[in-house]
């Protein structure tokens, strides 16, 4: 019963969601008011229909009810609660349903906060957002439905996936949805704004927002991701530039541009064309993203439960919302009022830099995870392109970019002095320099590679801070006064300072980890020692141990250094019960930010095949991003980007735009 | 300076940058990318010693030897024909005989065997690597559920 309510409410979303794609139009065009304010009713509804539809398959997994085709094919009985709860979106059917209700969640935002935002902008807003809704429940109802039964009913589900067994599949999904949806809010905009072919500051500083919303959740999903592959593959890597990781990171990289252009269009008016343009290109991603990850049609180390023949759906939706959006721009772009003038060197011009390499270095992740579709169309050989094309590709571009950012905060809007900044960060780089010294000094044949990029990571760092210090008048005034000063900050300065600062911390964490971890493999039997790192690790051998749906051999490690024992390592070989799947855990044991990593292979006569990894500093690299996106909230939580108060902050902004 | 000389200034700027990346795409397309091989495609065309290139097919039944320590030889097949490989590292979970593999490596100087540096088998029990199953088929032994 509860499940054909789940199913019904689902075809009422759609109704409205079709209603909620159209009248609004209308209205705006007549200056309907009343139709108008049918959008954000609609919206609310349609969040509710959706939410009532995932409440019912929440509930037929967590009763465990296996005539519902897709609990029997993914979930079990004895599966403990939080895998149970977190299986509705570990499937396909389930997560395009996730999908969709992050889509209305956000609608429905735009509801509930826009009641300050342009009648006519709202209501078209709304209607873009419905046309993804419609598209994307009718892909759901069509295609991939998530309520099917099955008679007669089986007494036993067929068991989730076993790597999906894990606290990664609770998180994950939400949040990297939470992103890529989340750039729909800035897309619909962008169309409504083409629609109504006008936009202005105050557009900017509504999609502002949404963009900071959608990056920070995307940050920490992408993170997140990385690091759930890391200890759960057992593969020892956190990155592997897989078609899917890169679906992912597109979508970041350009939200990356879009969030820094957006910026200086709130502040200046400038770069109107390009921030829409922008806008629609990172929805677009994501769009291409849904689809890569979703159709399988690259092979991917991450592929779950994908479905070609369905992933030709959304290549049709993929087709007509990119093609239809790109149409409306060239259409209506020139309509666009050009805005504020500013010199190349300026806060603006550094702006432009930083959107000009981060568009290019989408570009290039772009051709590289699409090459091998195309040229398998033309030619018929099978590629595949690696991380060595990225390395080789990504990396030159980013090196330029991550050596100017402390340069942007410090420039002056409108027109720079770029001297009196070089001169302000003198001490920045004089202790990157320090650094690189140090490393080459205390790293015995360290290249020098890995010093520059560690430098570099300390001039990121170095420079935030100094962004920091002249903001709160470094040099001018006494201490006392600083403090006062960086506590009247506002808190957008912080945001930035931390999402730099933490865009160095991840860089030194992944050169460091490059450039001077150590892998080996062997076989020990019990007793044996291995030596990692600075560390010694002696086998104790094997032994069974019995989960709640699995069993597993345990290999047990004991870590010491110079002679002292002070931890233990426990890998472990798991046989999942209901689908005999053979899974690799691994053992990590984190000490100070670097980790001893130890992965369990077969049986051999000559002992257990181990692989050890010493992996110095990893933690880095995911310490970097929680700051990236502590740093977004603390910018949301900014007084001038407060959802609800757009109007109030008008005045303040533009003259704090003409201050700094 | 006038609008025009600072869009001009921009536009080179774009370009520049553009240009750069293009040269090192063409670059790195030309020198970074792995061929994918089926074991029919190695015997029809030689692949010379030392290329890197994927090879996938089903793991050969029997074939799966332990050598010294952590070294282990096996075959892959597409029924038609077979390479030896051998690999010295922990394989995957789900590396079975009969499974689809696709392996990462060259072959050795002056010999016919395949020395692979990389073994990828797949998270999901029933999911076949793609560019196997297109040259299964080809072979005409898919046995895969239609499509």
């Amino acid at each position: 019963m509860i499940v054909e309510l789940g199913h019904y409410a689902l075809v009422m979303a759609l109704a409205v969601a079709l209603l909620q794609s159209v009248l609004p139009v209308i209205g705006s065009v007549r200056q309907d008011a009343g139709l108008m304010a049918m959008a954000p009713a609609a919206a609310v509804t349609s969040f509710f229909l959706v939410l009532l539809a995932f409440a019912a398959l929440t509930a037929s997994y967590v009763t465990s009810d296996f005539s519902v085709q897709n609990v029997w094919e993914n979930s079990h009985s004895l599966k403990p609660m939080i895998y149970k709860i977190s299986g509705v979106w570990g499937n396909h059917e389930g997560s395009m349903l996730l999908w969709i209700l992050i889509l209305v969640f956000f609608s429905a935002l735009v509801a509930f906060f826009g009641g300050n935002l342009p009648a006519a902008l709202k209501a078209n807003a709304l209607a873009v957002q419905a046309w993804i809704t419609s598209a994307f429940l009718l892909f759901v109802l069509l295609t991939s439905n998530p309520f099917q039964r099955l008679t007669p009913a089986p007494i036993e589900g067929r068991d989730l996936n076993p790597i999906l067994q894990d606290v990664g599949l609770a998180i994950h999904p939400p949040l990297l949805y939470l992103g890529y949806v989340g750039f729909s809010i800035c897309f619909s905009f962008a169309v409504a704004a083409l629609i109504d072919g006008r936009i202005d500051a105050a557009w900017a500083r509504w999609v502002r927002p949404w963009t900071l919303a959608a990056w920070t959740a995307l940050t920490a999903g992408i993170a997140m991701g990385s690091y759930w592959a890391y200890y759960e593959l057992g593969w020892g890597g956190w990155w592997f530039w897989d078609p899917v990781e890169n679906a992912s990171f597109m979508p970041w990289l350009a939200g990356t541009a879009l969030l820094h252009s957006a910026l200086v269009m709130e502040k200046r008016e400038a770069l109107k064309i390009w921030t829409v343009l922008l806008a629609i290109i990172t929805f677009s991603l994501s769009l291409l993203g849904t689809f890569l990850v979703r159709s399988g049609v690259l092979t991917s180390v991450h592929a779950f439960a994908t479905d070609p023949t369905r992933g030709v759906f959304i290549l049709g939706i993929l087709v007509i919302f990119i093609g239809g959006a790109f149409t409306l721009f060239a259409l209506r772009a020139q309509s666009l009022k050009h805005g504020g003038l500013f010199a190349p060197v300026s806060r603006e011009g550094a702006l432009v830099l930083n959107n000009l390499f981060l568009t290019t270095a989408t570009l290039t992740v772009l051709v590289g995870t699409l090459y091998p579709l195309v040229l398998e169309a033309l030619t018929g050989s099978k590629i595949s392109v690696g991380p060595p094309f990225f390395n080789l590709t990504f990396g030159p571009l980013m090196v330029p970019l991550l050596l100017a950012v402390p340069f942007g905060p410090l420039l002056a809007w409108k027109r720079g002095d770029l001297l009196a900044v070089c001169q302000r960060l003198y001490a920045a780089a004089g202790i990157s320099l320090l650094v690189a010294l140090a490393v080459v000094y205390f790293s015995t044949g360290a290249p020098v590679m890995a010093a520059l990029g560690i430098a570099i990571g300390a001039w990121l760092i170095c420079g935030s801070l100094t962004d920091l210090a002249y903001r709160a008048g470094a040099g001018r005034a006494g201490l006392p006064v600083m403090w006062q000063r960086l506590k009247g900050l506002p808190r957008s300065a912080f945001g930035t300072a931390l999402a730099h600062f933490g865009l160095g911390v991840s860089v030194i964490g992944i050169v460091a980890v490059t450039a001077f971890s150590t892998e080996q493999v062997m076989t020990l039997k019990p007793g044996e020692q291995a030596v990692s790192g600075p560390f010694a690790l002696e086998f104790e051998g094997l032994r069974p141990n019995t989960g709640p749906n699995y069993t597993e051999l345990q290999g047990r490690f004991a870590v010491s250094r110079d002679g002292a024992q002070f931890a233990t390592i426990t890998a472990a070989k798991r046989v999942y019960t209901a689908r005999r799947m053979p899974t690799t855990e691994a053992g990590i044991l984190t000490i100070g930010p670097s980790q001893l990593y130890v992965a369990l292979g077969d049986e051999t006569p000559d002992g257990t095949v181990v692989r050890i990894w010493w992996k110095p500093w990893v933690t880095f690299i995911w310490f970097g991003t929680v700051f990236m996106s502590v740093g977004g909230i603390v910018s949301l939580l900014d007084r001038r980007l407060r959802v609800g108060a757009p109007a109030a902050s008008k005045a303040r902004a533009a003259t704090a735009g003409q201050a700094t | 300076m006038t609008r025009k000389q600072k869009r001009l200034a921009v536009i080179a700027g774009g370009v520049g940058v553009i240009g750069v990346a293009v040269l090192l795409v063409l670059f790195a397309l030309q020198e970074q990318i792995v061929y994918f091989h089926s074991p029919t495609d190695i015997a029809e065309k030689q692949v010379s010693p030392g290329t890197r290139i994927r090879l996938g097919g089903l793991v050969a039944e029997n074939s799966v030897t332990r050598g010294q320590g952590t070294e282990v030889a096996f075959a892959v097949t597409d029924t038609a024909n077979t390479v030896n490989i051998t690999y010295n590292g922990i394989l995957p979970d789900l590396f079975r005989e009969g499974q689809g593999v696709v392996v990462e490596g060259a072959f050795q100087p002056g010999n016919t065997r395949f020395v692979a540096d990389t073994v990828l088998a797949k998270h999901d029990e029933t999911y076949m690597p793609k560019e196997v199953a297109d040259s299964l088929k080809e072979q005409g032994v898919w046995q895969g559920d239609g499509e």
